[in-house]
């Protein structure tokens, strides 16, 4: 069709986590425009069973940006090129005809590689099962007003709960750190009074968790915001700072 | 562990070690800057010599040095294991990274930067802090420190050194000024700007300071 882009990939390959991996290329031809990125891999994937080899395999489940499944760097970014959007959500008019494009998996010590372009992210499940929980009590809800919350508090909240843990900001950040994303986790429950019983010991396992992970720690460049699908802040960082830090000196547990 | 090492060996208590010491060696810096920049009355080193004996032999002074040496230690110690610890969280790097697209080279470089001061730290105190205190643990007597600048400030090698220093240091500074504050986590709509534009002009001043002066006794304008 007219206005078909033919396009060169660049894309990570790796049967395990055990095996090296390493770079194939792949063509293209007759890409539409108004493909996603992931939609794109889908043909190329059509294309390789066509000819008897092994398709590419790469996280994807919701493709419409909520999920957080998604997770290519593409031509040394995370998610691509664009700002504020995940890799369902690029689509292939960000590119132009001829294009070289590099995708490689998320890189990272505590996110291993589990095949092609699939990383391991159980990490951040053990980090959010240390303490981003709260405890609830059995029983009927109570009515909404009788927990007065202000409106900033709710907002912030809702934009640190924003975060779907695709791991962007672990992959963008030189230090493969997971502050923004433990900082996003620490907040949402923090800054609300439902989250208020567990606040200390929250941000104390948390921080801990993270720790235990392997990622490592923050240098406050701000990549991780920049290249954040749902453009968390890093004033959720500095929150998290002051949460552990305060929780650290004041808390009972020894 | 005690839960005090536990806080400061885990990784934000390591950036909060890398920002107290980090704001206490600006608070250094701003008396260095000041007292050295007395070279400046261009009289003949009289009003530098006064406060820089001053500096050398009041008895808090002196104990305070003791403070700085190890905020010295700390800061590039603490910052060592954070290149180490942030090196080992990615093992394999990316094949193409395009980070100039989502943050400043000066921020990714602070291990850098920090590298090319310890160096310029080490040539500097080996020039002036190390003979002066030397002289005074063996004789008891200060070593005129006006002289000894106007003398190594004639070696345009040396000159260059220095001003290559302050440029690191600003670099260092334009970053560290305002992500020690985001460590401790003040990161406030009623201060960032008040931190932004302090630390940029802070960044620009002090170093701009100190390259002045062994670039004036160079040319002469201070003898």
């Amino acid at each position: 069709m007219e206005g078909n882009m033919s396009l060169s990939l660049k894309v990570w390959r790796q049967s395990n986590k055990e095996t090296a991996g390493g770079f194939e290329n792949y063509k293209l031809d007759s890409v539409s425009p108004d493909m996603s990125f992931l939609e794109m891999f889908d043909v190329l994937n059509e294309q390789l069973i066509e000819e008897g080899k092994e398709p590419v395999a790469f996280d994807h489940d919701c493709r419409e940006g909520i999920c957080g499944s998604c997770s290519m760097y593409i031509n040394g970014r995370p998610h691509g090129p664009l700002r504020g959007v995940t890799v369902c959500q690029l689509h292939m008019r960000s590119f132009n005809d001829g294009d070289t494009i590099v995708v490689e998996p998320w890189r990272a010590q505590a996110f291993p590689v589990i095949k092609d372009l699939v990383v391991d992210r159980d990490a951040f499940d053990r980090v959010v099962s240390a303490g981003g929980f709260i405890s609830v009590n059995t029983g009927n809800a109570q009515d909404a007003n009788s927990l007065p919350i202000p409106k900033e508090a709710a907002d912030d909240a809702f934009s640190a709960a924003a975060c779907i843990g695709c791991g962007a900001c672990v992959a963008a950040c030189k230090n493969a750190s997971a502050m923004l994303f433990v900082s996003a986790k620490i907040s949402q429950l923090a800054l609300l009074p439902q989250g208020q019983a567990e606040r200390s010991i929250r941000a104390e396992k948390m921080v801990a968790q993270m720790d235990a992970e392997g990622f490592g720690a923050c240098t406050n460049t701000g990549a991780c915001s920049a290249e954040c699908p749902k453009e968390i802040s890093m004033e959720n960082i500095a929150r998290m700072n002051r949460e552990y830090i305060g929780a650290k000196f004041s808390s009972s547990a020894v | 562990m005690s839960w005090f090492s536990q806080t400061l060996t885990s990784s934000i208590g390591k950036k909060l070690l890398m920002a107290l010491t980090g704001l206490f060696l600006i608070s250094f810096l701003v008396i260095h800057a000041t007292i050295n920049a007395m070279i400046f009355y261009n009289d003949g080193g009289e009003t530098f010599t006064h406060w820089g004996h001053f500096m050398g032999t009041n008895p808090i002074i002196r104990t305070l040095e003791i403070v700085l040496v190890a905020g010295f230690l700390i800061h590039i110690a603490d910052g060592l294991i954070l290149w180490k610890n942030n090196r080992e969280a990615r093992p394999i790097g990316y094949a193409v990274n395009n980070r100039s697209a989502n943050s400043t080279w000066y921020s990714r470089s602070m291990g850098l930067l920090g590298t090319l001061l310890l160096i310029f730290l080490v040539i500097h105190t080996a020039h002036f802090w190390i003979p002066n205190r030397s002289n005074q643990f063996a004789t008891g007597e200060e070593l005129n420190l006006y002289q000894m600048m106007l003398d190594i400030f004639q070696n345009i090698w040396v000159v260059l050194i220095y001003v290559g220093g302050c440029i690191s240091l600003f670099w260092h500074l334009l970053h560290g000024f305002k992500s020690a504050f985001q460590s401790l986590g003040w990161n406030h709509v009623k201060y960032n700007g008040i931190i932004s534009f302090v630390g940029t002009a802070f960044s620009i001043v002090i170093p701009l300071l100190f390259a002045l002066m062994p670039i004036s006794m160079y040319l002469g304008w201070v003898k």
